[in-house]
């Protein structure tokens, strides 16, 4: 074994070696901070899940144009629905080698938590990268082409016989969920699964009736002929979806928006919130970004500073109100 | 006659040189990633992602597909030879990969571990090259009941027959069972039995964090008692002829690796298993099927060539719902996803028809891949051997390090590493006790696929329980887990019939 240990150490120091020297010729002149070790990118969520592969991507991207003088590497802390992520950036307030992605468990979670003593209007903002949409879906397998039969389905099947599948209960899909059962008077059965990928299966296998996936979720099916949106979250139509309508198009004011964000831990130094400004800027704009975000349903949303924490604050109000009605929260 | 023709031309594309380079590379990084204890597919994966960037996407994925597989051989070889698991994927084959390097027979575990893993690698290449959309359905078709009956049959194979004390092996998988619901409710999203309020509790009790405790420490610990110091094993010879005497003895064994095979693939494509659940599964059934389960645990070969055949069976199980759905099948899998995303290419059902060359060069590799860390692995035996002759004093040592950094490596976070030594002691006592671990391992690596699927379930059919018996697949599969439970029974009354009938003859 020690034979074996040593081929590895040395085998992942040539690795390493040969990783460095492929980044190390982005130049920074012009920013005044540089971090002076690898920088720790907290995930909020499990590996494998839409918010890590997202966050791996970022990571990718960063890697693949040198972005950055030292490695970003991810580290997933998803225990708690994102609170193990939260306290931990929290508890390295003024730590400038870490930085986490967010989504919107990032409100939800410290609502629900308060003992968790996590105040997101104290982080610091880095960007907000875009806003992941969602849409309602049913199998193509099914008679249900609009808005309108969708309803008349649901409510002469009951309750107990329509199953909408999604995340975790208080996750975004059981928000949206109950802002659709609010809206048209209807009830559904919930069934919680693990990830959207998952949630998206159950549907192709039709084991469950109905899903509000995220379009990236249901783009693979969709293709395949074997899923169909009946309208999306989103004040316009989405460009990769131009014949699906919007809620509001149909009367209803229903709108919800999943962020995808970037932010450091508390009273970091201006410089380095600006050197890691600058970094997702690079990121924002890379064409990889942007082809994801139009490929994949995702509105572009880029938004930093003071602006970025009081969309924060505002959203924060938001779900406050959403979790009462729903008595998640008091 | 498409697939064949699709498949050449798969071929021309994995033996580019840069690709053959890729492979041979891959594997051996591979095996080194997944022989070191915590270190596992998905951190190899994970780290060597962004390296290939360098190459084009194709090449990227031969290349981490052959790490992959690299890394299943490798999860072998700490199992063996210090009964440090190497990878969660490879903790069933500690069970008598131990005890067989104990006996003198580790020559023989690798060996076995390595053909198993190649016939459960070749079988289920061939089963995805042939069958692969036809297949993909059949991940489809499982649904949260079929899920829920599947775990029923894997606990049923862990009781069910078996020589253990019965008692003791389900109060062993309730503990497993009580352990794998700390953490934070699926459903509700609630804490559970957080003890003492620890953060490191939210995340629940990683199962390496256990294998590696209750195998690696509790192991060494017992070891400590037992050789007092001394070289443990003094016959290591390895030659040539051993080793082809080895493979040839592996004949033997053809049923236990093609039902691993089989069973290993089947579980790998349906979503949320992977290849720990199939490997334990394995494990169970070859028990079950043995004409003598007493001797397993004790060192049967048939115990390590059933768990290895099976992981790398469900490896290239677990890519066909990530290439045909765009679902992982398993956390490696879900991370390769992610490559995918980034060289632009699309996963899920459209990739075979937009993308063919890509697939099939990939399929090819895979056949390459498993060819190369078979022989890989065979050639470094007489090394890995090497490690028995050390005395004990210094080995310990090295596996009580081995197991701090497989504790701490996967989540980075020293309450792991606590937690670990604490299993160790556990594991040691249970040991000690006779209690047996392996119900307790695969409780806590498939109860909290069980409970999320029983209660998806429950909540589908509003309560009712009949919802497993009514579809059709779920139906089955449970009947056999219910035929495996009663077993037991059935055998006691008849042994007692049998026995009472003797005795009124006598």
């Amino acid at each position: 074994m020690r034979l074996i240990t040593k081929a590895a150490t040395v085998g992942f120091a040539s690795l390493l070696a040969l990783s460095v020297s492929a980044t190390s010729f982005s130049s920074d002149a012009a920013a005044a901070w540089k971090p002076q070790k690898p920088v720790e990118f907290v995930i909020m969520a499990g590996k494998g899940g839409g918010a890590d592969r997202l966050a791996r991507f970022i990571q990718g991207i960063i890697k693949k144009h040198g972005f950055a003088s030292l490695p970003f590497v991810p580290i997933n802390k998803g225990g708690g629905s994102g609170a193990e992520a939260l306290r931990y950036v929290r508890d390295k307030a003024g730590d400038p080698h870490v930085i986490m992605a967010t989504l919107n468990s990032y409100y939800t979670t410290p609502l629900r938590n308060p003992g968790l003593g996590v105040d997101i209007s104290k982080f610091t903002p880095i960007a907000r990268m875009a806003e992941d949409t969602f849409q309602l879906w049913v199998s193509s397998d099914t008679k249900i082409m609009n808005v309108e039969q969708y309803v008349a389905a649901v409510k002469k099947a009951g309750m107990a016989n329509w199953k909408m599948g999604g995340t975790g209960k208080g996750a975004e899909d059981s928000l949206v969920t109950a802002m659709l059962e609010k809206t048209y008077g209807f009830q559904v059965t919930y069934i919680p699964f693990k990830g959207g990928g998952t949630v998206a299966k159950q549907l192709i296998g039709k084991h469950i009736n109905s899903t509000v996936n995220n379009p990236s979720e249901q783009m693979g099916f969709f293709q395949a002929g074997k899923s169909r949106p009946l309208a999306t979250f989103t004040p316009n139509r989405l460009k990769v979806f131009p014949n699906v309508p919007t809620f509001r198009e149909l009367g209803h004011d229903l709108v919800y928006f999943m962020q995808r964000s970037v932010v450091a831990p508390p009273g970091i130094s201006k410089d380095a919130q600006a050197y890691y400004v600058g970094v997702f800027e690079k990121v924002y704009q890379s064409k990889e970004w942007q082809t994801y975000l139009t490929k994949k349903g995702l509105l572009p949303g880029w938004l930093t500073g003071d602006k970025l924490t009081s969309y924060f604050v505002k959203e924060r109000e938001a779900h406050r109100k959403l979790l009462a009605s729903m008595g998640e929260i008091k | 006659m498409d697939v064949l023709a699709a498949l050449m031309d798969g071929f021309f594309i994995a033996f580019e040189p840069l690709n053959l380079g890729l492979v041979i590379f891959g594997c051996m990084a591979g095996l080194f990633i997944g022989a070191m204890p915590g270190l596992g597919s998905v951190n190899g994966v994970a780290i060597l992602l962004p390296m290939t960037f360098l190459v084009p996407p194709t090449s990227a994925i031969i290349f981490l597909a052959a790490l992959y597989y690299g890394a299943m051989y490798g999860g072998a070889i700490s199992s063996i030879m210090l009964g440090i698991p190497g990878a969660s994927t490879a903790v069933a084959t500690t069970f008598d990969g131990r005890p067989m390097a104990l006996k003198g027979m580790a020559d023989k575990a690798l060996v076995g571990a390595a053909a198993a893993s190649f016939v459960g690698g070749t079988i289920s290449i061939i089963l995805f090259t042939a069958f692969a959309p036809p297949l993909a359905d059949v991940a489809l078709a499982f649904g949260p009941p079929e899920e829920f009956a599947l775990m029923m049959l894997a606990f049923a194979t862990f009781i069910g027959l078996g020589g253990d004390d019965i008692p003791k092996t389900f109060f062993s998988i309730f503990i497993g069972l009580v352990m794998s619901s700390v953490g934070l409710d699926i459903i509700s999203g609630n804490p559970r039995l957080i003890f003492m309020d620890l953060p490191g509790f939210y995340h629940g009790i990683n199962f390496l964090v256990l294998a590696i405790g209750i195998y690696g420490i509790g192991e060494m610990l017992w070891t400590v008692e037992q050789a007092k110091g001394d070289v443990i094993v003094t016959k290591v010879t390895v030659t040539v002829r051993g080793i082809i005497e080895a493979l040839k003895d592996l004949r033997k064994t053809k049923k236990v690796m093609f039902m691993g095979s089989i069973l290993g693939f089947f579980v790998g494509i349906l979503p949320a298993a992977g290849a720990t659940p199939g490997s334990l599964m394995a494990y169970g059934v070859a028990r079950t099927m043995s004409k003598d389960p007493d001797s397993f645990g004790k060192g049967n070969i048939e115990g390590v060539v059933a768990p290895e055949a099976a992981n790398n069976a469900a490896s290239t199980g677990s890519m066909l719902p990530m290439l045909t759905l765009g679902i992982p099948g398993s956390p490696t899998t879900a991370i390769l996803l992610g490559g995918m995303v980034i060289w632009g290419l699309e996963p899920g059902p459209m990739l075979f028809i937009e993308h063919k060359e890509f697939v099939w060069g990939l399929i090819a590799s895979l056949y390459a891949a498993n060819f190369f860390a078979l022989a890989i692995n065979i050639a470094f035996v007489p090394a890995f051997m090497m490690v028995l002759k050390m005395p004990f004093t210094i080995l310990a040592p090295i596996i009580f390090i081995l197991c701090i950094v497989g504790g701490f490596a996967p989540t980075q976070d020293m309450h792991d590493v606590w937690l670990m030594l604490v299993f160790g002691v556990m594991g040691y006592l249970m040991r000690k006790l006779d209690y047996p671990l392996a119900p307790m391992v695969l409780a806590i690596v498939l109860g909290p696929l069980a409970e999320a699927s029983v209660r998806q379930s429950l909540m589908m059919s509003h309560g009712s329980f009949a919802t497993f018996f009514e579809r059709p697949i779920s139906g089955t599969i449970m009947l056999i887990a219910i035929g495996l439970f009663a077993w037991p029974i059935f055998s006691t009354v008849r042994k007692r019939f049998r026995s009472g009938a003797y005795g009124a003859e006598g």
